[in-house]
């Protein structure tokens, strides 16, 4: 290990790494505009300067690799001259227009130039001025202020795999631009925002809206997909004003997607905020106890046989095992949380977890996807995936049909469970570099599993597993990757009924199912109800509320304390960050009152008694963030495996749920994304 | 002067035939076989011991940088790279060798790749070069047909190949690693080092980028040996070297000098004399448009090599002298250089993008004197802050003409300023 002498201390310090980085080590702050962590190095702010004994000039410390003896200076003359300098020319062209920009109080360069600049400027020519740049409807921009350290740039190459931003022109006339005003198609584009130093790029639906301190910071988890990421959500009285990354290595890292970030502004809209009750044909509203009322009467006398209960995608583990309990209560053991069909079996917790790990990817050395786009069913997930690709250890393959660039090469095997089959048997070359792999990878999406042979295929992709030698002692690559939120805290809890949501319809068509429960189920066929008695709980007035008799309001995922288990397994705490609108309460605590109200009073009064409770169900819960592989055992029905193509449940990226259904910014980002299609043919 | 015998270039002007057949007659393509079979090792040491030093401008030793490549090749090829790229305003000489001798270029290729164990020689000459670009061209077929290149080369068993390759004009493609960069289809911004071409160049693998004069040169100092090159010029500046002369003299030309040839006796035998004779001259610039002029006082008796203008603040470059006699507007002069700067900064970091525009629009207004006289002061400040702290050296080329003026002519822009302010007042 080099060791090295910084500003007087010596330190040894890691091979390969940079003097930035060694200086930061040593307890020593470099400044710098274009240097970040998981992006490539451009070493042209100039910020880093640093002076390197025996060197005549200075070094950009964030480009120069350590050497051993190598002797670094950080308060001299020199150095305090060269910083100076550079924030002098990165202001030079700078508007100074903080007052009015959304970055104050957050800039990157605000906070340097009071701690590196000169208290005056000496230029007096005139400021050169840029044309703003349409990136879409997440992204807006003022490149006045664009210090040009090309983070942005490298993030869409490097990260997000799209190759749509660039600088054109060069000199003062440098310009970061998309080329020929193309608006960004990634998934992930709302980081740039982040990444920004400056105020060039900030962000659009929150334009003008709140100043970083006036703004109260919670820590949570995101529900818009499965992986669980985590965010800070920054909140100016009840209202959500926007949504932060926060850095998971083992999950988000520090990026979160599109979705999570700025479906947001759907909590303001078609909230339910008191209850409903349905008469004459109309939804009325109600007071909770004429609610309650209503439910009680249609309940009374009414064998648990004839109930059933569906939870939705987005549900806290508290509200669902207080559904299951309250059901259980009533007699009924129908709870369903698989609203989509899915043939996930839950007998075996290995059978429905991303077993490998989130963080595992980057160990995989080839990867085959199953029915499943990544891309869009987990944003964060694909950029992992794709860095592998970029790292050059990975080979990737995949079954079904997927209508878009990954953002990294996959070779397509095949379109549905045949393919599959002639893998697990090896009659196709992948099954060879399946084999040959150390860490195999084989990630099953809900486009397999949701469809009538879903359980064969289940089957099929753990013998497959199996064939591939991909579940051992030390690693097990048989990977689930869900789309809901709530699903393995489903699975977990138990909360599945032999044959599935298809047994529920059955049952509401025969009319042998008189009431259902909807726990915040809003992407079912609620046409296939037939004429059940319907309670909704949730909170947006989405498909589930339609069709409601009675509407309970409860909380949205930032309203509520909740856990979350993602899509391998992490139990996750989220925090509550506002409360609900009106009438509306948490979800428990609904349930709880209503129990009372039927009779069948639930044996907990507080947020601790029901988490005591959710251990007590399943151990899993209390091993809060902490993830491993689920235990292996047999799974999946083997059976006939149909013709029809593997194709991922999610056909538009930004309305997968009432939050994202109800937001404008999704709706302009959906019309956005139709538009640019339209305009490429 | 230098005897008609030393001369390297034997047909700068064009008198001869430029092909093949004329190159031979030259003394070029002469039992080049002879020159490999010395082996790798020996070739760098015989150039080592010339004490040629880099004929693109920073003047860095030749031989010394071939020696920087690995020693074997490892499991990425090794590539010569030759900037032809020559694009320093005042400077013409790579020019006339590629368009009146290219094969002294790919004679000179195939020695120094063979040198640093290349295959692969590539040629990267300036977008606007057009007629050069079809010359050299041609050049090279002549020497594939020739069994002089390609595989078994001269029948030295060494497999070696030259390509060409058309910039498309931007002067910053003309430092090192810009190149590399505009050679594999990327934007022409230059690296950061290290690491060094001769560890990750080209396409990542060890190269070598060399100016055409440095390796057109090489094979006859190979052939008539470094003690003779190392015998002209002075200590540390040896042999000899294209002066490319322009501006007010009477005959401007290209000319082969030796090292160190006093600049006055330059100017006077081989380009006519100043324009108005020699006290009409205000100032040279010695080494094209990047290095800090030189007033009269100093031209009187200044030699030409690398440590000479060196220790008179200057710098040697690419020798292209430009004179300038006293009908020069001087500020004017150096306010277009700094346009020329301010155009083809590439962007990349920040005080050369940012700094080039400053001193470009301040220079601007020292040509009218509409200033203050402290301002002359900030300018001079502003091109120490971006003197030094640029990735390439293009900053630094930015910043040098500008101190030289300020250092020089300080009572000229002082005068301006003065005269506009008193215009102003009495206007008022």
């Amino acid at each position: 290990m080099p060791k090295m002498k910084i500003d007087g201390i010596d330190i040894e310090v890691p091979a390969g790494i940079s003097v930035l980085q060694a200086c930061e080590l040593a307890g020593v702050e470099i400044p710098r505009f274009c240097y970040h962590e998981r992006l490539s190095i451009a070493g042209n702010c100039r910020m880093c300067l640093v002076e390197q004994e025996k060197a005549p000039k200075p070094i950009a410390s964030c480009a120069m690799p350590v050497m051993d003896g190598m002797v670094i200076k950080t308060n001299t003359p020199m150095v305090k001259k060269a910083r100076n300098g550079v924030m002098e020319f990165l202001l030079v062209n700078h508007p100074l227009d903080c007052p009015i920009c959304d970055q104050g109080g957050e800039c990157d360069l605000q906070d340097q130039a009071m701690a590196y600049g000169y208290d005056r400027s000496r230029f007096h020519e005139n400021k050169r001025a840029v044309p703003d740049k349409d990136l879409g409807p997440l992204v807006k921009t003022s490149m006045n202020r664009c210090i040009q350290c090309t983070r942005c740039v490298r993030f869409a190459t490097e990260v997000a795999g799209i190759e749509e931003l660039g600088a054109t022109g060069r000199g003062e006339q440098m310009e970061i631009t998309t080329y020929v005003q193309k608006t960004l198609s990634s998934e992930l584009s709302g980081n740039i925002v982040d990444l920004c130093p400056v105020g060039a790029l900030t962000s659009k639906p929150y334009a003008f809206n709140a100043r970083p301190w006036e703004l109260r910071k919670t820590e949570s988890v995101d529900v818009m997909d499965a992986l669980g990421s985590n965010i800070r959500i920054d909140t100016r009285g009840a209202e959500v004003m926007r949504v932060l990354p926060r850095v998971n290595e083992d999950i988000n890292e520090e990026w979160i997607a599109d979705k999570t970030r700025h479906a947001i502004d759907g909590l303001k809209r078609q909230r339910l905020d008191q209850p409903y009750v349905r008469r004459d044909g109309k939804l009325k509203p109600a007071s909770w106890g004429e609610a309650f009322e209503a439910i009680a009467a249609r309940l009374k006398g009414l064998d648990g046989a004839r109930i059933a209960a569906v939870a939705g995608d987005q549900c806290d583990a508290e509200s669902m095992v207080a559904l299951k309990d309250l059901m259980a209560a009533l007699g009924s053991s129908s709870v369903e949380c698989r609203q989509d069909g899915a043939a996930l079996d839950a007998s075996v917790r290995g059978a429905y977890l991303f077993n490998a790990g989130i963080a595992g990817i980057d160990k995989a050395d080839a990867i085959l996807l199953v029915g499943t786009n990544p891309r869009w069913e987990a944003p964060v997930l694909n950029a992992r995936i794709r860095r592998r690709y970029l790292a050059g250890k990975t080979r990737i393959a995949l079954i079904g049909d997927v209508p878009m660039d990954l953002t990294y090469p996959a070779e397509r095997l095949g379109h549905g469970p045949a393919t599959l089959r002639e893998l697990a048997e090896g009659r196709l070359g992948f099954a060879d570099v399946l084999k040959g792999a150390k860490n195999p990878l084989i990630i099953v999406g809900q486009g397999a599993l949701q469809r009538p042979d879903g359980a064969a295929v289940l089957a099929q992709a753990r013998a497959l597993a199996e064939a591939a030698d991909a579940v051992r002692a030390d690693w097990n690559g048989f990977c689930v990757l869900h789309t809901a939120a709530a699903r393995v805290a489903g699975l977990d809890l138990g909360l599945v009924t032999p044959g599935g949501i298809e047994a529920i319809y059955a049952g509401c068509e025969k009319g042998d199912i008189e009431v259902v429960y909807l726990l915040a189920a809003d992407e079912i066929e609620t046409r296939r109800l037939g004429k059940a008695f319907v309670i909704y709980q949730g909170h947006h007035g989405d498909a589930g509320a339609h069709r409601a008799d009675v509407i309970l309001p409860g909380a949205a995922y930032t309203e509520k304390p909740g856990i979350y288990v993602n899509t391998e397994g992490r139990v996750q705490l989220a925090k509550r960050a506002g409360f609900p609108p009106g009438d509306a309460r948490e979800d428990w605590a609904v349930l709880r009152a209503l129990s009372a109200a039927l009779g069948q009073a639930l044996p907990y009064d507080t947020l601790d008694q029901v988490r005591q409770r959710l251990v007590k169900a399943n151990p899993s819960f209390a091993a809060v963030d902490h993830q491993a592989p689920g235990a292996w055992g047999a799974f999946g029905t083997p059976g006939e495996l149909k013709d029809a193509p593997f194709v991922s449940p999610i056909a538009n990226y930004f309305m997968t749920c009432p939050i994202s259904r109800a937001s404008q910014t999704m709706a302009a980002c959906t019309a956005n994304r139709q538009s640019t299609a339209v305009a490429a043919e | 002067m230098l005897s008609d015998d030393d001369r390297i270039f034997k047909n700068l002007y064009g008198f001869d035939d430029w092909g093949l057949d004329g190159a031979r007659r030259r003394g070029l393509w002469d039992n080049t076989a002879a020159i490999l079979a010395k082996g790798a090792a020996a070739i760098i040491d015989e150039m080592k011991k010339s004490g040629l030093r880099g004929r693109g401008g920073a003047g860095f030793p030749t031989g010394l940088k071939w020696s920087f490549m690995p020693k074997e090749v490892g499991d990425r090829p090794h590539y010569l790279v030759v900037n032809a790229d020559e694009s320093e305003p005042g400077t013409c000489k790579d020019r006339d060798i590629m368009r009146h001798d290219p094969h002294m270029l790919i004679e000179g290729c195939l020695v120094a790749g063979f040198s640093m164990q290349a295959h692969a020689a590539y040629i990267y000459i300036r977008g606007e070069f057009y007629d050069e670009a079809v010359k050299l061209n041609a050049a090279v077929r002549q020497a594939y047909d020739a069994g002089l290149i390609g595989k078994n080369a001269c029948g030295s068993g060494w497999d070696f190949d030259v390509y060409v390759h058309r910039g498309a004009g931007a002067y910053i493609c003309g430092e090192e690693t810009a190149l590399l960069e505009s050679l594999e289809g990327k934007k022409g911004m230059p690296r950061l080092k290290p690491p060094f071409p001769a560890g990750a160049g080209l396409y990542g693998c060890p190269s070598t980028v060399n100016n055409v004069e440095s390796i057109a040169v090489a094979p006859t100092i190979l052939r008539r040996g470094a003690a003779w090159f190392a015998g002209i010029g002075r200590p540390n500046n040896t042999g000899t070297k294209l002066f490319c002369i322009s501006g007010h003299v009477n005959k401007p030309c290209n000319v082969e000098e030796a090292m160190g040839i006093p600049l006055r006796e330059l100017i006077d035998r081989h380009a006519g004399g100043v324009r108005g004779g020699w006290d009409n001259l205000l100032a040279v610039i010695p080494g094209g448009a990047s290095v800090p002029l030189l007033p009269k006082s100093i031209c009187d008796d200044v030699l030409m090599d690398f440590d000479s203008l060196r220790n008179v603040q200057s710098g040697l470059g690419t020798a292209a002298v430009i004179v300038m006699d006293k009908s020069t507007d001087v500020v004017k002069a150096i306010a277009r250089l700094s346009y020329f700067y301010k155009h083809e900064s590439c962007g990349q970091c920040t005080p050369c993008r940012e700094g080039t525009g400053w001193m470009w629009r301040v220079m601007e207004r020292m040509v009218t004197g509409n200033a203050r006289l402290e301002e002359i002061d900030v300018l001079h400040d502003v091109t120490k802050q971006v003197e030094g702290h640029t990735i390439c050296a293009l900053g630094d080329a930015a910043a040098w003409p500008i101190q030289g003026l300020i250092r020089h002519f300080r009572p000229e822009m002082e005068r301006r300023i003065n005269e506009f302010q008193s215009r102003r007042i009495a206007a008022e």
